[in-house]
């Protein structure tokens, strides 16, 4: 797989500033985040992984050597990334519905609070 | 009571000499305890390991950290107490996945000369045992004992 590496040996805030200042898209994800079938990735959150053209970019940690940012152009895991984006949207806002319904409840009388 | 209960000893860059030393001290005592021990760390930190003890007799089972961060993940294992050891940037990064990923109880033990700014800078989940000790690993070893499980 070819890759490209922008940044090596270098800090994991300063790799993820990295990817946040060069990327067209900034997605952000769990730590163990799974690409290309068998990396899983290392970091401390918020994770970020960049997209810029067909090429995504993301952090690569080896334990002796520090943090890498590498550059893999691939539009099957950029697609993933998005739709992994897609369905963290979704779920939040299920979320807001679910709070939304709470406010939604018939006002209750402060002397309601002092009944039980 | 630790009888059945498993543990995950994580090693970092194997370059600060005390992580070794206390990898090994902290498997065995575990073990005497009843804990079912696994050491998790790179190629070379492992191949030290094994260099220390050839017949396996303080640390039992040893498995590359790549490949148990992947079943950790997956979910095909995991952990009731797991101990992070971290002496720099990366470490601290596999330390937060580390608390991520897993449901175990997170001890990070941070060590080498920065331990204490390291220390300061954990803010996931964890436990922090913190002693800026490199070559004398008596600090950290207090320390370490003083933990309750």
């Amino acid at each position: 797989m070819k890759y490209k590496l922008y940044l090596e040996r270098t800090s994991f805030k300063d790799a993820r500033e990295y990817i946040e200042k060069n990327s067209e898209e900034v997605y952000y994800v769990d730590p163990g985040y799974k690409i290309f079938k068998d990396y899983y990735i290392i970091g401390m959150p918020p994770v970020a992984m960049g997209v810029r053209g067909k090429e995504m970019l993301f952090t690569y940690v080896k334990p002796c050597h520090g943090t890498f940012v590498m550059g893999i152009d691939s539009e099957e895991e950029i697609t993933r990334l998005r739709e992994n984006e897609a369905k963290k949207i979704k779920k939040s806002l299920k979320g807001k519905e679910i709070g939304k319904v709470a406010s939604n409840a018939a006002p209750m009388s402060f002397s309601d609070v002092y009944k039980k | 009571m630790s009888e059945g209960k498993s543990a995950l000893l994580v090693m970092g860059c194997p370059e600060v000499p005390v992580q070794m030393s206390m990898v090994i001290y902290l498997s065995h005592k575990l073990s005497k305890s009843g804990w079912d021990v696994t050491v998790a760390g790179t190629d070379a930190a492992v191949k030290l390991l094994k260099a220390a003890d050839p017949e396996s007799y303080y640390v039992k089972k040893t498995v590359d950290l790549d490949e148990m961060i992947a079943d950790i993940v997956e979910k095909k294992v995991d952990f009731d107490i797991c101990f992070a050891f971290m002496h720099s940037d990366a470490g601290m990064t596999y330390g937060a996945t580390f608390s991520a990923i897993s449901r175990a109880k997170l001890f990070a033990v941070v060590f080498g000369k920065n331990a204490e700014a390291l220390g300061e800078s954990i803010d996931y989940p964890a436990e922090k045992i913190v002693a800026k000790a490199t070559h004398n690993p008596n600090p950290l070893k207090n320390k370490i004992d003083k933990v309750i499980l």
